[in-house]
């Protein structure tokens, strides 16, 4: 160990080595295959109740934050009438602490396009899109050239489907489906009232299925695997793999394809760096886990599990005792502040007094309590704001004011 | 979708059409929801979320605006739940409205401070917002102040502006914290396409958008010894002046405003009915001139469809939208001008006082009229034509200051020479009815009969619906007009701007051949104006239309030119329609204006 090892408390390189090395990682989608179009022809030959009935008996479940299942959504979409229909793959990528779609996009694209190609046979759409996140336009040109020989291999296996970018701007909010919508639309990136949802009315008020890059590369796999492998991974509710960005205090941060459903205290045991304090679950929409709860909680949806179990669309933020959480939330109201499309009262007015709230207490021009007359709107927030960005600013909120109370006030 | 629906709201069973939101099946049963952003006239947002109900067996709270019924549906309005959560949302949107209502121009007619006192927003409630943001007034347009530290982001001004009247000159900029309405590149209103109908201030809940008032100018007018004030007021006040006083909608209070008026102390109070009957002879006499300049004389200088020009909402939206098509605009003034112009002139005249010593105010259902007094056109009696123009809520402001129990007073008369009028004139105030009064005089005059319609009720240019097309062939011609034998005169009618764009579109792709087109700014024409009684509604409107026809009914005289005022001014001032005194001040040109 060298003198800044030390200092900062830094691994060693043989040390990380080894934590790397003790990972359980899973090599679903990371896998490098280049077998799309064998899968895509065994695909196409089957009947489109049979791959769907697949999806739904994996259970996979949607990777971009709201876990809804995908067999299901493409099932719904298949069911509406509809002259045109659309396929759009969710690579707006916002969620704070979260960068795996990215590499997905980078390294194994081609499932991502496999798995929009046989959604839209299955669902009768013509047309696909992948929203990208403005950050990202330096992917574009390499993802143009694939997405080129990948209309190649459709036209040879009789697949009339295109696929187009469409660079997103910017908005956090318009990676919330029916913002995004309305973005492609050319409009102001505003969530709209649901229902109609999008399988229903999405893109241009047609039927769509808006899946996120990681849900569409899952069904790659379960299109060549089969559904029984998928499912024999994680636990419950929560089967397969899932990729994870995981940042914050740790020696390794990285993207990790693991098993759903780990406890939290294997994930910290795996990661941390023996100091960790909290880990922040599911970005700043997500939850933040104290110490003292990390062995109960379980990463994957809610389910009969006993404990808790926290959904995440992947991002894993670790805090070691240096952190104030105070300083966190903060960050993440900040964060909101900015970010609400300021469309509807509990969002864009609540986010602001939560916000002005938590700094009033820290400088003392509120007395402590004032904190409970923030939860009280944290959860009115939830069960009014109009869309999910608005409704899960209550899961940092609550969960940090609650776990850390003190260091709001002191 | 049109199957019932069974559902229970606060445990009373009601049944409804599949497809109908919960807040209807609520007010189908008399269950009162809060609602601020929800507008009968505008699609529906579901962005206030003040009118959220709680579901059974769902975590979450509905909003009744947005959200469909279903079979079984168990709806609870007034749960623990609902309350605090409404509660909050009010609390909410006072932190972020400048609460300043003992000053606002609104107090007492504000939609947030009813929802405020309705559920005690008290002293513990959030932290004020508006301290924090910089906010300014837009107070540079005649007609229309807006005052974003009284916004409450419901954005009915914006569905207002883009679907109604399809210009878009209010739009949300920005987002999160500093999102607010604004307009082109955050200019003042009165440099954008701004049409100054008033139609946002109409539906405005709060003190956000309001007219510019002129009350105080006014006043100390009338109170002026030196000053003889003259009082002009349109058809579409009468029918609604009462709502704004305590009375029902559709309630025609004439004699009673002509009361009022006098009370407050006007020198004359006369009639823009009188001017409206003008204008028909002018403007049909233009229509007839086109006609034969196009049809006999082969003339393409001179342009058809020629449009209406009354109404300044319109005027200024084709000057921008539709630029290429101003000469197609009628050049004669609207009544509001005509009188003003003549009120300097011809009335100043006859009653002996010098022009300078004469304000001229009138009282219009209508905010553009404000912007349309101030053109710099309108000053062909060498002064300001009309100084200032009050809408029909400011007018019933004054009553109520000058401690005037408007319900009990008598009904008076006009005063004469600029006071007459014809029924043709009083359903200018309604969609249609300016086509209808012009049809009345014109076909008159080519054919020397009345127009073929039981009563003279042209119904088919009459109603609600928003295009309506009519035509009338024309027969049995007198011989100077033999060149109109036998010609369809094909008619338009239009109301609110966005049905204007779409008939302007139509004529210029060529997809539709008219003669004479009326369009009207507003929805249901001046009753539904800007500057009329809040709130407006599709059945408010109908109530004033309703009472509109009814005054014609009974009124003595049904056509413009049967008006023996106007026929004595002829005689005695202009001479004739179109004539040289006409042209210098009752008509005028326009102006080709910026896109944005
Ligand atoms: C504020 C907000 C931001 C979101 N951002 C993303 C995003 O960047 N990427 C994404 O895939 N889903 C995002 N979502 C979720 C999407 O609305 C949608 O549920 C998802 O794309 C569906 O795909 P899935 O079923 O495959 O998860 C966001 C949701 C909200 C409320
Ligand atoms: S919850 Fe927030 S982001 Fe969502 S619609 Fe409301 S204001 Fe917009």
């Amino acid at each position: 160990m060298n003198q800044i090892q030390r200092e900062f408390h830094l691994p060693t390189i043989d040390k990380l080595k080894q934590m790397k090395k003790n990972l359980q990682r899973l090599d679903l989608i990371f896998k490098n295959e280049h077998d799309t179009e064998t899968i895509l022809k065994k695909t196409l030959a089957r009947s489109n109740d049979e791959v769907i009935n697949d999806l739904i008996s994996s259970g996979l479940k949607g990777r971009g934050g709201a876990g809804f299942p995908t067999g299901l959504k493409w099932k719904l979409a298949a069911e509406a009438e509809a002259e045109n229909k659309y396929v759009i793959c969710n690579a707006d990528e916002g969620e704070p602490g979260t960068f795996k779609d990215r590499e997905i996009l980078s390294s194994v694209p081609h499932k991502v396009l496999t798995g929009m190609a046989v959604c839209a046979h299955i669902i009768g759409a013509k047309q696909g899109f992948i929203y990208l996140r403005g950050e990202y336009s330096f992917l574009k040109s390499q993802l143009l050239e694939i997405i080129d020989d990948f209309h190649g291999i459709l036209d040879e296996c009789g697949v009339n489907f295109r696929v187009e970018i469409f660079m997103g701007s910017g908005a956090y909010i318009c990676g919330e489906e029916s913002a995004l919508f309305e973005s492609m639309e050319g409009k102001r990136g505003e969530p709209r009232n649901k229902p109609p949802f999008p399988t229903d009315c999405g893109y241009m008020n047609r039927p769509t299925v808006i899946n996120n890059v990681e849900t569409l590369a899952h069904t790659y796999s379960i299109m060549k695997y089969g559904p029984e492998k998928f499912k024999d991974l994680g636990v419950q509710d929560s089967r397969g793999s899932k990729v994870f960005s995981v940042s914050g205090d740790t020696p390794i941060p990285g993207i990790y394809e693991l098993e759903f459903g780990m406890s939290l205290q294997k994930f910290v045991d795996d990661f941390g760096d023996g100091d960790s304090k909290a880990v922040q679950v599911g970005g700043a929409s997500g939850f933040c886990v104290p110490r003292k709860r990390f062995e109960k909680t379980i990463i994957g949806y809610q389910g009969k599990l006993r404990g808790t179990s926290l959904p995440t669309g992947g991002s894993m933020m670790i805090f070691n005792s240096s952190r104030s959480m105070y300083n966190v939330l903060h960050n993440y109201l900040d964060f909101f502040v900015e970010e609400s499309c300021g469309q509807c009262t509990p969002c864009r007015v609540g986010t602001q007094q939560l916000l002005l709230g938590i700094q009033a207490v820290k400088k003392g021009e509120q007395p402590s309590v004032y904190l409970d007359k923030l939860l009280d709107l944290a959860e009115a927030m939830r069960i009014t704001a109009k869309c999910g960005l608005g409704q899960s600013v209550a899961n940092s909120f609550s969960s940090i004011v609650e776990n850390f109370r003190e260091e709001m006030i002191y | 979708m049109s199957d019932k629906i069974n559902l229970k709201i606060d445990n009373i069973a009601v049944s409804i059409n599949g497809g109908s939101t919960i807040l209807e099946a609520a007010r189908k049963i008399n269950i009162r929801i809060p609602t601020l952003c929800y507008h009968e006239d505008l699609c529906v947002a579901g962005n206030c979320r003040v009118c959220v109900v709680e579901q059974s067996g769902s975590d979450r709270l509905l909003p009744a605006c947005a959200m469909p019924v279903s079979e079984g549906m168990e709806i609870h309005t007034n749960s623990m739940k609902v309350r605090n959560a409404r509660k909050q949302i009010v609390e909410l949107l006072v932190s972020e409205h400048r609460a300043d209502c003992t000053r606002c121009y609104k107090n007492g007619k504000c939609e947030l401070q009813e929802l405020a006192s309705e559920y005690i927003v008290g002293e513990n409630g959030f932290i004020d917002l508006v301290a924090h943001k910089g906010y300014t007034i837009d107070n540079f347009s005649p007609s229309i102040i807006k005052d974003d530290s009284k916004c409450i982001r419901c954005q009915r001004c914006v569905r207002t502006c883009d679907q109604l009247q399809s210009i878009s000159a209010l739009t949300v900029a920005h987002k999160g914290e500093h999102m607010k309405i604004s307009s082109f590149f955050e200019k003042p209103m009165f440099e954008v396409v701004c049409t100054n109908c008033g139609q946002c201030v109409n539906r405005c809940p709060t003190g956000a958008l309001t007219e510019k008032t002129y009350l105080d100018e006014v006043w100390s007018s009338l109170n002026s010894d030196r000053k003889h004030v003259v009082v002009q007021t349109a058809p579409a006040v009468r029918i609604a002046l009462g709502e704004a006083l305590g009375m029902p909608a559709g309630e025609i209070v004439t004699g009673k405003m002509v009361s009022a008026l006098r009370r407050l102390g006007f020198s004359s109070v006369l009639d823009t009915d009188f001017t409206a009957d003008l204008t028909i002879i002018e403007e049909g006499n233009e229509l007839l001139h086109r006609l034969k300049k196009v049809v006999k004389d082969k003339d393409d200088s001179v342009k058809l469809p020629m449009t209406t020009s009354c109404s300044p909402g319109w005027v200024k939206f084709i000057e921008h939208a539709f630029p290429e098509y101003l000469p197609n605009v009628s050049t004669a003034k609207s009544p509001q001008q005509m009188f003003g112009a003549l009120a300097k002139t011809f009335y100043a005249n006859k009653i002996g006082v010098e022009p300078e010593n004469m304000v001229s105010v009138s009282i219009m259902p209508c905010t553009a009229k404000k912007y349309e007094a101030d053109r710099p056109e309108m000053r062909s009696s060498g002064y300001k034509d009309v100084d200032y123009v009050l809408t029909t809520r400011e007018l019933a402001l004054m009553i109520k200051q000058a401690g005037i129990d408007f319900a009990s007073l008598p009904d008076d008369e006009f005063d004469s020479i600029m006071g007459e009028s014809s029924g043709a004139a009083v359903i200018f105030g309604a969609t249609g009815g300016v086509m209808e009064a012009a049809l009345r005089t014109a076909y008159e005059v080519v054919t020397g009969r009345e127009v073929p319609f039981e009563n003279l009720e042209i119904t088919p240019v009459r109603g609600m619906e928003s295009i309506r097309e009519a035509n009338i062939k024309i027969e049995n011609v007198l011989p100077e007009w033999d060149f109109l034998e036998g010609v369809e005169l094909k008619t338009c009618v239009a109301h609110g701007l966005s049905n204007a764009k779409k008939i302007m579109e139509a004529v210029r792709d060529g997809k539709a051949e008219y003669h004479f087109i009326e369009i009207m700014a507003c929805p249901g024409g001046c009753l539904g104006g800007g500057g009329q009684p809040i709130p407006t509604s599709p059945a408010i409107r109908k109530k004033r239309s309703e009472a509109i026809y009814a005054e014609d009914r009974h009124k003595p005289i049904r056509k413009s030119h049967e008006n023996p005022e106007v026929m004595h001014l002829y005689e005695e001032f202009l001479k004739e329609p179109l004539g040289h005194v006409s042209h210098k001040l009752l008509h005028t040109h326009y102006t080709e204006r910026n896109r944005y």
